[in-house]
């Protein structure tokens, strides 16, 4: 196999694809540029998005351990990195209100937006999903280029917004009329790069429905494919139908900055003690109303890959199938169809009336069905197991009762009547980290660990695995529990001194030094992940194709290290579902989808 | 390496690839402008009276302030480019190139003339000082309309590659260019499609 190309870049060579195999014999050697960085082939696409992820997810955790300085010591000087942030942002190495507020937006948007989101679907999803199904590519391999690209764009807009004078949105990862429609010029520039982010995943969402439905290999009826495959399925069509309202939103509100239109600006709005010039009429409620519609199904965006990473790596250490295939499935099409309907929760306290409340509250119940099905089955699908305490599988066992209990700290925010004293306070931003943290980020840790020696053709170091789950996890509950109590005793959130100057907030105050100690500890603790992934690609144990003895194409059908470009020798056929692990008869306890069935097993066997 | 289903078509779905994606595309294009024509109705139905004062004068009916004559003759020049967009398409699967190009070109040119009409349209507002930032009626007209017409803009730069030099296709590849046309034409009857929405809830209503 020739490896003749030069390491320019410091990546291992097996993460390129382009070299000769006799799938490729028919066209010449891409050079450098088409091979790595302007890539059509849906696993270097993959990478870039995962490398581009974990950079934004680093970046958006440090600008909220500046916040949490700011929140445990306010007013105080940070030594060290406070004069490096220049005299506007930090006057005398502490913090300013307008840079905290920036910090804010910007820790949410660039979590979401920049670093979930392209992690869960860009990366994972553009990775694994041909391969799960057998196909040699995405249907739209050019579009999928467009789609890295579009996001890369949007990044830099997003970063490049901090170097303004003004310094970038200070609106919230919201942007709620009509303080962001009067905003200085970073708001404007988030703007646009939503509208580059949102393009890249509407392109993405296309790709990979258009790819689902259409490039399965022979055998792979839509009921055998991997739940990981059904998840992204899902997600796809949320990006695909929900972000398109908020690209709505984002021109009227564009509209409103740049040509001084009404659209979100009530009449009569007076700002710093001036009327504003401005024809008035428009409604801040028809944002809300545009940007929660995406919003909602965002976070199931946010959760269902995470799901299906943790349902792949249970079936695969449990050896077993995993319990319920049916009903996840209809739940995970339920959950989405039922994601649109319950966005108004995040409205409860605006003002709606109680019929149009209460429909609000019902779907918003019924929603937590199929949560409570998926998290159930995948329970249950360890009873009777043939545990294997992989790294991977600490990740998924971790996901499970994090998932859930953010689940049921979900339900007093449902309810119209608890919502009303919880509504923005820290309890909110309790919930919804706990979903992501110890939930998704989580999960996709253990992606990470479970798909590396696919990728790379080495396994990541076990000890230092088990050290970065421990650390991760505790800490993320260190962080995120003290939350909800903050946020039960009525602490609003986005304060600029963390409730300092609140006397209802004077209780539970002390908990913030806490939970910034356990946010620069879990810093700390992302140190061996680092230093792990980055030897591991060198120096890590050398693995077969497929070391986890898993049954999914990924691992069964597509040669590695590195997968070709083309993915498979010979496309495959499948002749069985997904999980068919300890299937009984057989002397191995794993049937992967594509071996052929052998001869009838008999009753002694 | 093939992409299975670029041309043939997918025995169990019946298309071909670029056909789901479209369709897919589309889809969220009636999010997009069902997003902004929400915007539209909950404005109006916030606002006291629509169109609503304008330089001081008291406006009741949206063609006393739109031209409803220019944006008839808009309309039938839409429908009339998507008839000859389906036109071009018909002439490629009868094998006719020479007749694919001047429906084509026919298409691009009733796009073309749509947009004139847009400019002049637009044109006569800001002549008055009539900008979007006047009114919501406005906002609400400039925004949607001007979305509509970048779509429109959208097209005309699609198929004036699919004429020029995408067209080198039907002697390389004669069957996924056919399917191209295909696929630009439901672009195409989706733009047209949304102007027909626009006209009466803009203009009429």
């Amino acid at each position: 196999m020739g490896n003749g190309l030069k390491e320019t870049t410091g990546k291992d060579t097996t993460l390129e694809t382009g070299h000769e195999t006799h799938l490729t014999h028919a066209h010449h050697e891409p050079g450098f540029w088409r091979k790595y960085i302007f890539s059509t082939d849906h696993k270097v696409i993959g990478i870039q998005y995962g490398l581009s992820a974990l950079f934004f997810l680093f970046f958006g955790f440090a600008l909220i351990m500046l916040i949490r300085w700011q929140l445990a010591y306010p007013g105080e000087v940070l030594p060290f990195v406070g004069k490096l942030l220049g005299e506007t942002n930090m006057p005398g190495g502490s913090m300013s209100p307008e840079f905290y507020n920036q910090l804010g937006a910007m820790h949410g948007t660039i979590m979401v937006f920049l670093g979930i989101v392209p992690l869960s679907v860009g990366a994972f999803g553009n990775y694994v999903v041909p391969l799960q199904i057998g196909a040699p590519d995405m249907a739209f391999p050019k579009l999928n280029m467009a789609s890295y690209w579009a996001y890369f764009v949007g990044g830099v807009i997003m970063l490049a917004s901090f170097a303004l004078p003004a310094g970038a949105a200070q609106a919230g990862w919201t942007s709620y009329p009509p303080l962001a429609d009067i905003e200085s010029m970073g708001q404007t520039m988030w703007l646009f790069g939503m509208v580059f982010l949102i393009t890249s995943s509407l392109l993405g969402a296309v790709n990979f429905l258009t790819t689902i439905i259409q490039l399965r290999a022979p055998g792979m009826t839509f009921m055998r494919m991997p739940f990981f495959v059904w998840a992204q399925f899902v997600t796809s069509f949320l990006l695909l139908l929900a972000f398109p309202p908020l690209e709505a939103a984002s021109v009227f509100q564009l509209a409103d900055r740049l040509l001084d239109t009404s659209f979100f600006l009530p009449s009569g709005l007076v700002v710093s003690g001036e009327a504003l010039n401005v024809a008035g009429g428009g409604s801040p409620l028809l944002w809300q109303h545009l940007f929660w519609f995406l919003a909602h199904p965002e976070v199931y965006v946010l959760i269902l890959p995470a799901i299906g990473v943790v349902t792949e790596i249970i079936a695969n250490n449990t050896r077993k199938p995993i319990w319920g295939y049916n009903p996840l499935v209809y739940s995970v099409i339920f959950l989405g169809f039922m994601s649109f309907i319950v966005w108004a929760h995040h409205m409860f306290i605006t003002g709606m009336g109680t019929v149009i409340s209460s429909f609000f509250q019902v779907t918003t119940m019924i929603i937590s069905i199929p949560s409570v099905v998926i998290l159930s089955a995948l329970f249950i699908s360890l009873w009777g197991g043939s545990i294997r305490f992989t790294t991977p599988m600490l990740f998924a066992l971790g996901f499970l009762p994090m998932f859930g209990l953010g689940g049921l700290t979900g339900l007093p925010l449902g309810l119209a009547p608890s919502d009303i004293h919880l509504h923005d306070t820290y309890y909110v931003i309790g919930h919804f980290h706990y979903m992501v943290a110890p939930g998704t980020i989580i999960a996709l840790f253990g992606g990470i660990y479970y798909w590396f020696p696919k990728i790379t053709g080495r396994k990541m170091n076990d000890r230092l695995g088990k050290i970065h789950f421990w650390g991760t996890i505790i800490l993320m509950n260190g962080i995120f529990f003290p939350m909800l109590i903050q946020g039960l005793a009525g602490v609003s959130r986005r304060l600029f001194d963390g409730g300092l100057s609140y006397q209802i907030a004077e209780p539970v105050l002390h908990y913030n030094q806490f939970m910034s100690v356990c946010a620069w500890l879990l810093a700390l603790a992302q140190i061996p992940f680092i230093i792990n992934f980055f030897m591991s690609l060198k120096k890590g144990e050398k693995v077969s194709t497929n070391p986890w003895h898993a049954t999914t194409l990924e691992w069964a059908a597509a040669p590695s290290p590195p997968v070709p470009h083309g993915n498979f020798e010979v496309l495959p056929k499948v002749y069985r579902g997904p999980y068919e692990y300890s299937v009984p008869g057989h002397h191995i306890d794993f049937l992967p989808q594509n071996s052929p069935p052998e001869v009838a097993v008999t009753a002694d066997a | 390496m093939e992409i299975p289903y670029t041309v043939t078509l997918r025995p169990d779905t019946g298309v071909y690839n670029a056909k789901i994606g479209i369709w897919l595309f589309l889809a969220s294009e009636v999010m997009l402008f069902g997003g902004l024509f929400s915007g539209y109705v909950f404005l109006r139905i916030g606002a006291p009276a629509w169109p609503g004062m304008l330089h001081g004068e008291m406006y009741a009916h949206a063609s006393e302030v739109l031209s409803v004559p220019l944006a008839t003759l808009n309309t039938f020049v839409l429908i009339a480019s998507s008839v000859t967009m389906v036109m071009s398409w018909a002439s490629l699967m009868r094998d006719d190139f020479g007749k694919f190009r001047m429906y084509l070109s026919g298409t691009i040119a009733l796009a073309l003339v749509f947009l004139v009409v847009k400019g002049f349209e637009y044109n006569m507002k800001f002549e008055h000082g009539l900008f979007p930032s006047e009114s919501n009626f406005l906002a609400i007209y400039f925004v949607l309309t001007g979305l509509h017409g970048l779509h429109v803009i959208g097209g005309i730069i699609v198929n004036g590659y699919l004429l020029g030099p995408g067209s080198k296709m039907w002697h390389t590849s004669r069957q996924q260019f056919i399917n191209r046309i295909e696929v630009a034409g439901l672009y195409w009857h989706f733009v047209d499609l949304v102007w027909i929405f626009l006209f009466p809830t803009i203009y009429l209503m």
